[in-house]
This record gives structure tokens, sequence and C-alpha cells, in this order.
């Protein structure tokens, strides 16, 4: 697969940082919080866009994983700035459980916030966090936008979360 | 597919009395393919594994295990159940042949054909089946997989480490000739 756009210029947050705190709508009256999961990890996955190819094999794959990451009591949150009603279109048609916040209004703020957004495109880049249960960012990485990173990093900085707090 | 931040190894190694193998295990190159039955690109892949081991021959070791992402593909899981079911009787890779042959038939009543036509004894496959005794196998795999970067399917290893490049027939053979002893 070629045409690796590498996200030139994004840094995410490094480990150690405390997490950005935001309110998002996940659907027409519901609106999430990261300070909702406090006392418990969250994992943040920023993608680009609903619909596309690698966003849906993506998502898909931690529909596929999601009982393993809740084996550390932890939370994922997919964020893009596609609106609600797409987001609920895509998590119907494609069969994901989890909640997908959109970062509409302001276009992409959040995604800025967490240094992550690419201005260019007008979407997020293709990005993980895994914050632990005080809100501080444990683990950051930032995929080429046509890579699917997959779910071993995440499932790496879940078992560090453990290692460290024990 | 294509490279992560670090480096994706195979983190299961290939274990002969557990796998299910096709070629010998001294063989020069071993390839580990992570695939879903009723995925279409693992149904592409399908052929052109073929090809690779009607070119290599003995000098190719050829693995196979399962990564059903389910949440896509409502049939995967049963099948792959159903092809570990055949395998109990001996008989993975012709089921597991049929299943790639026949991808848009996965239905319970299409393996419970495919079973009768390849002679398994149907009764212990039903019960097989309908008990999910596989199922922790399967999950072995998928597990083995995510832990090994897999993240999409299919997903190849070259001598343990993930071919991040295209599985068309001379792109494979290239990077398998690579990495022939």
């Amino acid at each position: 697969m070629t045409g690796m756009n590498v996200a030139h210029s994004l840094l995410p947050l490094p480990p150690g940082t405390k997490a950005p705190d935001f309110e998002l709508p996940s659907t027409s009256d519901k609106t999430i919080s990261l300070t909702d999961f406090r006392g418990q990890p969250v994992i943040l996955a920023f993608y680009p866009a609903d619909w596309s190819p690698v966003c849906s094999d993506q998502m898909a794959l931690y529909q596929e994983v999601l009982p393993e990451f809740q084996k550390f009591n932890a939370v994922l949150l997919g964020i893009s700035v596609d609106g609600i009603w797409c987001h609920l279109a895509f998590a119907k048609d494609r069969n994901l459980h989890f909640p997908l916040l959109s970062d509409f209004e302001p276009k992409g703020e959040v995604a800025r916030t967490y240094q992550v957004y690419r201005a260019e495109e007008g979407t997020s880049g293709r990005a993980l966090y895994v914050i632990d249960a005080e809100g501080i960012v444990r683990w950051s990485y930032l995929s080429p936008v046509s890579v699917n990173p997959g779910a071993d990093g995440i499932l790496r900085a879940l078992e560090n979360l453990g290692e460290e707090g024990a | 597919m294509s490279t992560t931040g670090w480096g994706a190894v195979l983190t299961l190694p290939v274990a002969e009395d557990r796998d299910h193998i096709q070629g010998p295990a001294d063989a020069a190159v071993t390839l580990v393919e992570y695939g879903d039955y009723e995925c279409p690109y693992c149904g592409a892949a399908y052929p052109i594994v073929k090809q690779v081991q009607a070119r290599m021959g003995e000098r190719l070791r050829f693995v196979f295990r399962n990564f059903p992402i389910t949440t896509s593909h409502p049939h995967a899981e049963q099948a792959a159940e159903a092809a570990e079911a055949a395998a109990t009787q001996g008989r993975f890779w012709p089921m597991h042949d049929l299943l790639y042959e026949n991808q848009r038939n996965l239905g319970d009543r299409d393996l419970r054909a495919y079973a009768e036509q390849l002679a398994l004894d149907v009764e212990l496959f039903d019960t097989e089946l309908a008990g999910h005794v596989h199922a922790e196998r399967v999950h072995q795999d998928f597990m083995s997989g995510v832990r090994s970067g897999v993240n999409g399917t299919p997903t190849f290893y070259i001598n343990g480490a993930r071919h991040d490049d295209s599985y068309d027939l001379e792109t494979l053979l290239a990077a398998l000739a690579r990495g022939s002893r």
C-alpha cells in the first residue's frame, strides 16, 4: 500500500501530560466528557473519517478486541470530525458498540488540543491515546494516515499501566 | 497493512504440534497467514498462496491461523470453528480450501454440506460446532494475531516478521526468496 502520508509536524501529547478534558456529543441527546471516566483507563482512537476503508477496518478490529480492553476496565472512545448522525449510521452499519464522539463544532477542536489535527485535510489524524485512571496520558501514537495501527500497542500500554500502578 | 512505529513480530511461534501446517518443518522459509474465511481479501489471497506453494514446493512451510472479524463477517467465527472441527478428523486443509472456494456460502447448512462432502463423521462435526468446542482455539489464534500486530486480514508473516507489503504473487515470491535460508 503506497501513499503513506507521514503526518508532518504533528506530535501527539507525550506520556506524563495531563490529558485535556473535553465534552463531545455521542448522540443527539448525550454528551461524553473525559472526566466521566476518571478512575478507569480511557483509550482515545482519533480517526480521519467514518466509512473510509482503513477507518472501517480499524474500528471493526477494536470492536472485536473490546472484551480484551474491558479486562483492563478500560473505556474505548472513537473520535472524528463527522457529525453525530453520520456516526450513528456508521456504527449501525458496522456493528460498532462503543461511543463515537463528534468533534464537529468547533470543528476538530479536540483533535487540535490533542495535537493530532490535520489542518490541510480538515480531519483528525489517525492517533491513539491511552490515558490512566487519574487522567494522565500514558501512551500516545500517531499512525501514518493510511495505516491501521492495530491493537497491540494499546494492549501493551494497558498492561504497562497495571505494572506501574502495582 | 504497512508499518507501525514498532516492529511487528509473531508473538506465538509456529509449533508443529499446534499449528495447521503444509510443508516440511525444515523448509527454507515459513509463511504464516492470519485469515478470515468470509473476508474477500483473504479470498483473493487464497489462490495466490496456492500458486506460491506450487512454485516453491518443499522449500516453503505454510501455516494458517484464524482471525475472524465477526463485527464485519457474521459467518467467519462458525467457519473457523468448522475448519477446526474438520481438523480433529484430520481434514483441516480440505475444509480450509472448501471454505475459501465457497466464501459466499458459509451458513450452518453449507458448513454441514462441506462436512458431508469431505466424508467427515457429521454427527461429531455437528456436536462440536453446536458446543463451540473449538471457540477457545480460534480465540487463541485471534489474540496471538492481535498481539503480533495483525491489523486486518489477511496479514502475513515471513519467518516471524510481518510482511508489510503487497501480497500479489511476484511481491510475495520475492519476499519469500529473500527470507529463504
